[in-house]
This record gives C-alpha cells, structure tokens and sequence, in this order.
C-alpha cells in the first residue's frame, strides 16, 4: 500500500513539478521556434507513457500484492507484444520525423546569412566581422602572435579589412540572418547562448558553424558550454542583438586588420615625457610608494600597462565609489590624451629596470602555495605572468597592492565592470579566498618566489642608457 | 578422441589447503565475486564522497576553503570514472558475473580459475594506480570523466602531469583485467552449462552479464587504443590527437592531430558501456521480479532478444554523444535514427516488467521494492533519453543540467538501485545469513525519494540552461536567484542519501555476525544457485554431481502443481501435483 501511494505521488509530484517549477526555457529570441515545438512533441509522448507505464505499475502494485490466489501463468502473448512494439514504433516516429526535419533546417544555412567568426581562447572570446569585402581572411595557428592574435593571414587581400573585435561583447544585428563561424586558438570550447538555443564546439584545426536569425533586441550571455580547463566557468562572453542602425554605428567603430598592423611602433621618449605625471606618485624610478598608496609598476608587460590605463581611461577601472585609490588615477588620465601617448608612456614603462619591491605583509606561505594552484593556471607556476593570458607579472610586484586587488576582485571593487574583459575571471577566481588571511597567505607565497632574471635587468637597463 | 562436453568432465579442482588460498590467493569465483564487490564498492565510496564534496560547492558557494576551481574538476572527474568504470563495470561483471554466472549455468567454477583470480588482482592494481594519482604532484586529472584532448594534456587543466599519465595506465591495467574475467565469462556462458541447460533455459541475468561482456570486450579495446594514443601525444609528441594550437600563448608542436577522432574512439566504447552497465541491471531485475512477483518473466523470448538487439544496437548510436561536437553534421540524420530505434527495444523491456507484475502475487520484500523502484526511476531515465538522442532537441540542452540528470536517473540511480536490490536478494545465499528487513525498508525509502530530489530539479534547470561542469553560476543574467535555492536543496538532498548508506553497510556487517541463519531457498526462487548442497555453497558449487536441467528458469505459479515454483532440476516426473 505504502509503495503505491508513494508511487502515485512521485507521478503527480512529478506532473506538478513540471507545470509549477519555475525554470523553464529563457524566452526565445531566435529563430528557432521550432526547436521548442519539438521539444514540446517530445515532451507529450514522453509525459504520457511516464504517466500510463507507472498508473499501470501501481494498479499492479495494490491489486496484485500479496494475493491469496496464485499469480497466472502466461510465458507469451504475441499479440500484445506485437502490438505494443507497433505503438512504440509509431511514437518513437513521431519524435523523430520533426526532430530530422528541423536538424536538416539548421546545418544548412540560408543563403542570405551573414558570417560571423567566433574565436575562443582559454578562457576568452574574440570576434572577427567580414569588411567591405563580405569575405573573412584565412587564418593559421602559426600567425598568431601579440600583434596579431586572431591568426590572420597578413598575406590574404581578404583579410586586411576584417573587423577585429577584441571585446568579449558583439554586435549583430535583428532580422538577419547570421551564421557563426567557430574557431579555437587552443582547447575546445562551445558557443552557447540559451535564448538562441543552439550551440556548437570550438574545435582547433577545424572551422565549425551555426546559424541563426535573432528576433529579438537586447543582450544575451555568452557560455562556454565545453570543459576548457579550470577557468571554464569564468569564460563569458555577451551578444548584444542591434537594430540594423545600431550595429552599423558600432561596427564603424572597430578597427580593421590593416589598421592594427600599421600603427607605428611607441616611442619610450615621448613615454619618458609623459611620464612626469606619474613619477610624483609611482616613483622616478617607478618603484612605487606605500604612503601614497601607489604600486610598483615596473617588471609588468606593456600590453598589460597600456590595458589598465586604457581601462581607467574609459573608466572600467576605478570608477567603482569604494575603489578609492583607482578612482585617483582617473583624473591623471586626462594627462594621457589619446592610444597612442598611452601607449607611448606603457612602452618607457615596461622597459624600466626592475627590482624586487620590499616584503610588507606576512602570511602562511605554506597555505598559500596551496591557493595558488589556480592562480598559476594564468600567471604562470613562478608568478612571471603570461601576457598571452592577459595575465600580468605577480612577483617581485608590491605586496600590499597584491592583497588590496584580491580583495577589490572578490568583492566586485575592482573587475565587476560589464567591459572589463579580464575583470570577472578575476573576479570568479579570487571566490577561493574566503577572508583576508587567505590572501596574506597566497601573496605571502608569492613573495618567496625568485626576483625577476639578472639577465632581463641588465638588457632593460642597456636600453634605456642608450635613450 | 571423442569430444567430452565440459559439462562431463571431471574437472580437477584444485581445492584450497590454507586462509590464504581460500580467502586471498583464492581461484573460487565466488571468493573472486567478493573480493570484487568490495573493492568496487570501496572505491565507489571514494567517488561518493567526492561528489558530495562537488554538492558542497556549488549548494553553498565561498564557503568551504579546501574546494578551488581546481580540486572540483578533479572531483569531477574522479567520481564520474570511479563511479561508471571502477565500480559499476567492476560490480555489474566481476561481482555478480563472478557469482552468478557458474552457479547459475550449473558449472563447477569458471572455464578458467587461474585467470579469474589474476583477473581480479589486476582489477585492484588499476585501482591502486588510480588512487595513486591522489597523492602525485599536480593531483589527479581534471579534464573531465570523457578525458576529452586537447585540454586533458594542454595547460590550464589539473593534473595534467602524473595525473592523467597514472588515469591513462590504470584505465589501460583495468582493461587488462577485464579482458581476463570477461573472456572467462563468456567461455563458461557458452562451454560449461550443465546438462539440459539451453541457451534458451538460462535466466536472463546470465542473458544480460554475457550479453554486456561481449560488448565489453569489443568496446574496451576502443578505449585502450585512445588512451595509448593519448599518451604517445603527451609524452614522444606524435599528432594523433593534437591539433596544432597556441596554448597560453605558446605555439605548440604538434600538427594535423584531430580532437574530434578521440571522441569517437571514446564513444564507441562510451556507449556500449552504458550497456555495459545496464543489461545486466535488465538481466538481474527480471529475474527479482518474476521471482518476488511469483509470477514467470512475460516474454521471456522477447525480453532475450531485446538484449541481444540493444546490445548489437549499442555499436551503432555512439555519436549521439557528440552532437555539437563540430563533427560532420550530416551524422546527425544516422545516429539520431539509431537512438530513437534503440528506445523501442528498451521499451519492450519496460512493458514486460510491468505486464510480468499484472495478475502475480506480489511479495513486496526489500529486493522486489528496489527492483520497482528501478522500473520508476528507469522509466524516467530512458524517456528523457529520447530528448537527448533526437540530435535537434539536444542543441539546447547537451552539456546542461538536462544531460547531468538524465545519464544520472538512468545509469546512476537505476543500476545502483539494481545493485542493492540483488545484493539483498543474493545475501541469504552468498553469506547464509538473512538480513534485517527493516533496515533495508528505510534503505529503500530514503534512497529512492532522496535520489529523485536530486535528479529531478536538476531536468529543468536543464531546460533553463543552466551549463554543467560549473564551478560557479554568478554573473549569468539568465540564471534566476531561485536555481540557486535549487542547488541548495539538491546538495541536502545528496547528503541525506549518502549518509543513508550507512545504514546499507550497518545492515550488511550486522546480519554478517547477527543475522538470522537463511534457508537455502528463502524467496522460493527456480534458479540454480538456490538448489546448491550446502549453503552457502562450497567451493565446486555442487558436491558429487553437477545438477540436470528440465525447464526454463521461471516455472512460478505453473497450474495445477503443488507449490508455486519448480526448480529448474525437477524433472517433470518429480513435479508434485496440486491436490
């Protein structure tokens, strides 16, 4: 008896669930309306043999429990079996007939589509727009470098006037069809948006593609939906769907491949020149100064320097009320007129001898060390940083300013910025300290690494004699 | 020289002289079959604990300090390989294959005894590498239970040093043993039946234990060439896998290597092991539902061939696995076609174990109460596969929480509800001892209701999107607050049934010394293993003579004859008339 209620109320508990809870698909804004109608098929022939298999099974169960007659003998009943295995074939046909349909409709583009290059790296997106041309460039892993991180082919005509996008955030525009091709510069990766409901694995050494037409305005997560390492779940990315007047103004504004690769290189004079500014605060030397609450910035990569200015300039660093120390580096940027004097001044900079800052804060190094395992998936095992990763240099930097960055990262201080790129990884990864012990323990750690190369100093130091 | 059937030849047993040989060194499968379940039941535990350490994170993120990014994808990892390969594969064929296989043909022992014993000691070597690969530096794997290149041997991954090296060998010693144990099944399935045992006679959880180990030995080879490929791409730099690819900014050397290959020699081991695990849970669950339902299998002829399809099936629906995989999309017409044919055998098995409950009479005991549990929460595992397997509808919910519940409904809680339900069917026989009824009963309840809470929420977040194998949800607009109160209910949930098997363990060490002594036959069941000389049964099986079958395994409730079961060795002279 008990078996049976219980049975019966797991069904209609079950039943209930379904038409109560409060998770059900995001609302569509594609074209793929009839994704969820299949779905809804399945979900009809699957609900009604759920609920007649299991009201069958506890028929049998209170009517047919411990009897005081004998159970029936009957080995076979053709007839029944046949039957029963005609239905299910019907049902089974029902499913799959739509199902075949629709997928013939989704790996065959329409002609009108668009494309659209998608490019993940651990753990980021990138995107690539067809210029004037309509025509994407070739690509190779062997062209990827710092200048040129898509891959591009600088040989390729039809490359030179790509649209490089290299902001987790896109632009597409409504009512058009649109086809996404996929590409990975490592691992493999998935392209996931729920409000569109399809996706599809970034693959290396291959191009894979999907298509679909966004039906509606507004902004949509991006998920990578492919375990792609241990930064996995911070790899977001964000498809804004456009008015066709919007998306034209926001694809005017990005830059061509021709363009990245004819700006001249940075000139560290001019960067020493500007760099009065920041002598004040940073140091002559740029060592940083404690009291001032300035920070060592020298032994950073300049991609590394430039980004953050660019970011303070744009106020998606610093412009957070309780970050009062960046909120001082915003006015200093009016002193940094354009790109080109930011990256003049990242350039002098980067190049600037390089001494290991002063030990302040003390923790358990031993702990640490075991923090530290998923910071060095990005900053490398030794803290030298990999500027591929975006991922800057740790050691030998200022401690102090180690732990006020983790905490601005864990409490959405510092990186919480919708175009902070690198920002909400940090922000995701720094949930692993869970107080500020933690942090004094795993900069503590960072602290006993070895001082930047002898060698790295003595060329730094040459060059900048010679300026 | 005439050819003597195995059957009648008198075969040397070597019985054992001392604790060592009996109980260690031991060559009697049903010392093996023990040695077996609790090695795999051992380590099952491990990878239980994992995945409520998993459960911890993510009901209550920023809480527990021990849990990185890291450490939960080689929980990840850890719990799903243990759980699918360490224990249910080791449980399913080298636990109840071992017992029941010779007891139930009629057979003395294996064809080969010398061989079913390294069988098992190599089974333990795979599993001591792989928890080796605990204490290594860098830990184990954490790519992921499928092992997926590029990212299992690429930076950014956990473990990708002596982790996955030690995961590859112990999956590659694992083969080892199974191949030693499932050769012996096979041959003693199709050489040693006693007398009048037809193929045709054998109950069907002999029909699933043969049917899943064929497809295991013809599977695992598919794995075992992968993982040497894997490392022969990690460790002398060959390209079978590796694309070439800049990881963290680094040109890599490999070239022309293709990801996608490793997934289909993944899968094409993949899913037949799904089958691996799952026909013998259809073979042992028919034979405790005719036996407690007192009532013969309903058609039993179409439930052999169902397995024996399925199983043939299982090697032709493997790349429903990879869908959005990026291979040649026009694969998904074929393997979504296969998928869906494969439900309609599958479905068959359902109706019959349904339609074998029609007009019995019910025993409702503690191993018929799993086993319609099983029919529960199978039903909804398998409809929900008719989702995933129709290549369109898998778009929106492959590598969601809709996959997370669905593979865990149907080949997590399903088997092992089958697996508890035969362990205390088997228990009066393998130890002699009945167990406690009660214990079992709230064993029963609180694992059934705790799993469905877990899995059932986890089907709509699911449909919401909600993406597995995070660590952390935050910063998605999409995912409500209230799927975080989901996540929380589900973690209680998981460690309410993890700590309900205790009360498994208590039963069975408690009944070991306690319990009540069971009588040879307790369930009245037809099947050979119950008609044994001494029980338990000693080692030979069956003292003097091998017992002469008359019928098939499911003479319950035969009109017209006194007691409502006949053993398969009654002859029909013996069969007593009803008066």
């Amino acid at each position: 008896m008990l078996l049976a209620v219980v049975l019966l109320l797991l069904v209609v508990g079950t039943v209930a669930f379904h038409f109560l809870s409060p998770w059900w698909f995001t609302p569509l804004a594609s074209n793929w309306g009839t994704i969820d109608l299949t779905i809804l098929i399945t979900f009809w022939v699957t609900g009604v043999v759920f609920i007649a298999v299991n009201l069958f099974l506890i028929y049998c169960v209170l009517k047919f429990r411990n009897r005081t007659e004998r159970a029936d003998y009957e080995p076979e009943n053709t007839k029944l079996e046949v039957g029963l295995t005609v239905i299910t074939a019907i049902g089974v046909a029902a499913m799959l007939a739509p199902g075949l349909f629709v997928w013939g409709q989704f790996i065959d583009p329409p002609d009108e589509a668009w494309e659209l290059e998608a490019l993940g790296q651990q753990w980021r997106w990138m995107y690539r727009l067809p210029g004037e041309d309509g025509e994407l460039g070739t690509t190779d892993p062997g062209f990827i470098s710092a200048d040129n991180p898509f891959g591009i082919n600088p040989h390729d005509e039809r490359g030179q006037d790509d649209l490089l996008v290299s902001s987790s955030e896109v632009h597409i525009p409504v009512d058009r069809p649109v086809t996404f091709l996929l590409r990975s510069k490592d691992v493999l990766h998935n392209f996931a948006v729920a409000q569109f409901r399809v996706k599809m694995d970034l693959v290396p050494g291959l191009v894979t593609y999907m298509w679909l037409t966004p039906t509606e305005t507004g902004t949509y997560d991006i998920l990578c939906e492919e375990l792609c390492g241990v930064g996995h779940f911070a790899m977001r990315g964000r498809v804004v769907v456009d008015s066709q007047e919007d998306f034209d103004a926001w694809s005017a504004q990005q830059v061509t491949f021709a363009e990245t690769q004819a700006l001249p290189p940075p000139d560290p004079t001019i960067g020493q020149a500007l760099y009065g500014t920041c002598m004040a605060c940073h140091g002559v030397d740029g060592s940083g100064v404690e009291q001032l609450n300035a920070p060592k910035i020298t032994g950073l990569d300049e991609a590394y320097i430039a980004h953050q200015l660019t970011n303070f300039k744009k106020g998606i660093r610093g412009a957070n009320e309780e970050d009062k120390y960046g909120q001082t580096m915003a006015p200093m940027m009016a002193l940094l007129p354009d790109d080109a004097s930011i990256r003049h001044v990242s350039a002098y900079v980067a190049g600037l001898p390089d001494e290991q800052a002063a030990t302040t804060i003390e923790g358990d190094a031993e702990m640490g060390k075991r923090y530290y395992v998923t910071c060095e998936q990005c900053h490398g095992d030794i803290g030298q940083g990999i500027p591929a990763m975006g991922a800057p240099r740790l050691s030998g930097q200022s401690d102090w300013y180690l732990v006020r960055q983790l905490f601005n990262f864990k409490h959405g201080i510092r990186g919480a910025h919708p175009d902070d790129l690198y920002g909400f990884q940090m922000g995701a990864m720094a949930r692993i300290f869970r107080d500020q012990q933690s942090m004094f323990d795993v900069v503590a750690y960072i602290n006993t690494m070895p001082s930047p190369a002898e060698g790295e100093n003595q060329i730094a130091s040459l060059e900048l004699n010679q300026e | 020289m005439a050819y003597v059937p195995i059957a009648d030849r008198g075969q040397e047993m070597s019985h054992p002289h001392s604790w060592v040989t009996k109980y260690v060194w031991s060559q009697d499968h049903k010392v093996i079959a023990i040695q077996y379940s609790i090695t795999a039941i051992a380590v099952g535990v491990v990878a239980m604990v994992l995945s409520g350490l998993m459960r911890l994170q993510l009901g209550f993120p920023d809480t527990f300090s021990f849990i990185d990014p890291n450490q939960y994808y080689q929980f990840v990892t850890m719990h799903g390989m243990i759980m699918v390969i360490y224990l249910l594969t080791a449980l399913f064929l080298g636990g109840f294959g071992n017992y029941l296989i010779p007891l139930m043909c009629g057979a003395r022992d294996m064809v080969f005894p010398y061989m079913n014993m390294l069988s098992y000691w190599v089974y333990l070597l795979s599993v001591l590498i792989l928890m080796a690969s605990f204490f290594v530096p860098g830990g184990p794997t954490g790519a992921g239970w499928t092992l997926y290149p590029p990212q299992a041997i690429a930076q950014g991954t956990p473990g990708i040093g002596a982790g996955i090296l030690l995961m590859l060998i112990s999956l590659g010693v694992f083969i080892v043993a199974f191949t030693m144990g499932g050769l012996n099944y096979v041959t003693t399935v199709l050489q040693a039946r006693t007398h009048g045992m037809t193929l045709m006679r054998m109950p069907l959880s002999v029909w699933g234990i043969f049917t899943a180990t064929v497809l295991g030995l013809l599977a695992f080879p598919a794995l075992l060439v992968s993982a040497i490929m894997m490392t022969l791409d990690n460790l002398i730099g060959t390209s079978f896998f590796m694309p070439a690819m800049v990881s963290m900014g680094e040109l890599n050397e490999h070239e022309g290597g293709s990801p996608v290959l490793f997934q289909h020699l993944f899968w094409f081991f993949g899913h037949p092991e799904v089958y691996i695990v799952a026909l013998p849970a259809f073979g042992i669950v028919s034979d405790l539902i005719s036996t407690h339902a007192r009532k013969n299998i309903f058609g039993y002829r179409m439930m052999v061939w169902a397995i024996v399809g399925i199983g043939a099936l299982s090697f032709i629906v493997w790349a429903h696995h990879m869908y959005v995989s990026g291979m040649n999309p026009y694969f998904g017409f074929f393997f979504a076609t296969t998928t869906l044919i494969i439900a309609v055998p599958t479905a068959i098995k359902v109706y019959n174990w349904v339609l074998t409950l029609w007009r019995g009479n019910l025993q409702l005991n503690v191993p018929m109460l799993f086993a319609i549990g099983f029919i529960f929460t199978f039903t909804h595992g398998g409809l929900t596969g008719l989702f995933l397997g129709n290549v369109v509808v898998d778009l929106p919910l492959s590598d969601t929480y809709f996959v997370v519940g669905h593979f865990h409904m149907v080949m997590g809680v399903s088997p092992v509800l089958v697996l508890f339900g035969a362990i205390y069917h088997w228990f009066p026989k393998i130890t002699g001892k009945m167990f406690s009824e009660t214990l079992g009963k709230w064993h029963f309840w609180l694992t059934l209701l705790g799993t469905y809470s877990i899995y059932l929420p986890m089907h709509y977040l699911g449909f919401l999107g909600v993406p597995r194998r995070y660590f952390a949800f935050d910063g998605t607009d999409f995912i409500p607050a209230s799927a975080e109160a989901a996540n929380v209910s589900i973690t209680v949930a998981a460690l309410i049934v993890a700590a309900t098997q205790i009360l498994f363990f208590i039963n069975v060490i408690y009944s070991l010394f306690y319990g009540k002594k069971a009588d040879p036959n307790p369930w009245g069941a037809t099947t050979l293993e119950w008609q044994t000389p001494q029980n338990p049964p000693e080692h030979g099986n069956w003292g003097d003579e091998l017992p002469r079958v008359y019928r098939w395994a499911y003479d319950y409730s035969v009109p017209g004859a006194k007691q409502d079961f006949i053993p398969q060795n009654v002859p029909p002279e013996a069969v007593e008339k009803a008066e």
